[in-house]
């Protein structure tokens, strides 16, 4: 019972960043650029509606994993999970950058009855085995809607030299294969990103990056933009400070039985002074 | 092939540069501020060249006393340094590494640099970041090498003093 609570709980989070104007879900490291021998990184992760400040929920940990600069997935330690945020540690024993991320794809379908009554599948809290679709969804089912849907949330941190290991694609769902090293941003200079949708250039994301400290301010000060025909997408960071970029991706290049495919992408990046 | 015989007559031209008896000092001040927890600052130093980006280490200060190398904790707080020299660096430097500075003016023997340094536009870079402090950066453009002897000058706000780049031919 218990468990199927906490899973319930922990797609709830998973999916809030899919649906427009909801709470949004990040992971933020204390610091994102280390020296010195065997530096120490602390997280928090929460979903909230002020980005990194933790006024909503507490986001579940079990989805999140951490790999380091040899490829190797790197134990997240002294788990803890509190009403508004979870927090973890890293230890950064080897040279390079280390990716934290949390992801997940699957189908999803919405229909409605022959008497009239909605459908959807999977049911919530369900990850069913991607076989299963057939089983449940009703042979006769009208305006029956497919979608096939990938969720990624990344950070990344480097101690002493940067690598790019971790930036390897996984040719699923929507990525970001960074062309400037998420951890060499600095104030009035331009990062570029290139995102991918199972592989391929997505032409035409749409991303939005907002910086931290929206409750001091009273406009959010979001920096929109839309990927080129390479998926390349420039952003110039105005000033100093963390921010949370996301990227939304839809397309119909679905393949069956999904007629639609989305992407939904998320990374905490930190932009140092000059 | 082109590029080694490119950097082999750079290095001819250097070579004739330092025959001329090329000199090169710099003087620095800590300016001493009054808090309550000072603690002397992380200062790097470095010369950039315009066109290739090569750095050239001058020098870092840091705390490196500190057992299990822990001051090397905080050099990351040098961040331009940190971006463009340190961190591709293994701590620490030969002849550039040492100890922080008291408050006060400070020369820096640059001599040998001069020697070694090829002809071209440069920057000369000098970081300085404090425990509990702030955090300067100033930098003094020049060309290499000179023909009549050149002093230049800037001075921070804040954590840096007076700075003096003496350039002789």
């Amino acid at each position: 019972m218990k468990k199927s609570k906490l899973a319930i709980i922990a797609l709830l989070a998973c999916s809030l960043p899919l649906v427009a104007n909801a709470h949004r879900a990040w992971v933020l490291p204390a610091a994102t650029v280390l020296s010195g021998e065997n530096a120490w990184v602390t997280f928090d992760a929460a979903v909230s509606n002020d980005i990194f400040f933790t006024d909503h929920a507490a986001m579940r940990l079990n989805g999140m994993k951490a790999v380091g600069p040899d490829g190797n997935e790197v134990e997240l330690q002294n788990q803890h999970t509190g009403k508004y945020r979870s927090s973890f540690d890293l230890e950064l024993s080897k040279e390079g950058t280390y990716k934290v991320f949390s992801a997940s794809s699957g189908l999803r379908a919405r229909w409605e009855t022959e008497d009239g009554k909605r459908g959807f599948w999977p049911g919530r809290g369900e990850t069913p085995a991607p076989g299963e679709f057939k089983k449940a969804v009703p042979k006769n089912a009208k305006n029956l809607q497919v979608s096939q849907s990938s969720r990624r949330m990344e950070t990344f941190v480097t101690a002493g030299q940067p690598s790019k290991t971790v930036f390897a694609l996984q040719n699923q769902g929507l990525e970001m294969e960074p062309i400037t090293h998420p951890n060499d941003l600095f104030s009035g200079e331009k990062a570029q990103f290139r995102f991918m949708i199972d592989g391929k250039p997505a032409v035409g994301v749409d991303v939005t990056v907002i910086p931290d400290g929206g409750r001091y301010r009273n406009s959010p000060n979001e920096i929109k933009a839309t990927s080129d025909k390479k998926g390349v997408v420039s952003i110039e960071w105005p000033s100093a400070g963390r921010y949370w970029l996301e990227a939304e991706y839809q397309d119909d290049k679905a393949a069956k039985p999904a007629t639609t495919r989305q992407g939904s992408y998320s990374a905490t990046l930190e932009v140092l002074p000059q | 092939m082109i590029k080694k015989m490119t950097a082999m007559g750079l290095v001819g031209m250097a070579m004739t540069v330092s025959a001329q008896a090329g000199d090169m000092a710099l003087s620095l001040e800590l300016p001493r501020i009054d808090v309550a927890e000072y603690h002397r600052p992380y200062v790097a130093m470095w010369l950039q060249n315009d066109d290739s980006g090569d750095v050239t280490n001058l020098a870092v200060w840091y705390q490196l006393d500190k057992r299990d190398d822990k001051g090397e904790q905080w050099l990351k707080d040098m961040r331009q340094w940190w971006r463009r020299s340190g961190r591709s660096a293994s701590m620490p430097l030969d002849g550039v590494s040492g100890a922080t500075q008291q408050p006060g003016v400070h020369s820096v023997d640059l001599a040998k640099v001069a020697d070694s340094l090829a002809p071209g536009s440069y920057k000369l870079y000098v970081e300085a970041a404090r425990e509990v402090g702030g955090r300067e950066l100033l930098k003094i453009p020049f060309q290499w090498p000179v023909t009549s002897s050149t002093t230049l000058e800037t001075e921070g706000k804040t954590e840096l003093g007076k700075i003096l780049l003496n350039l002789a031919p």
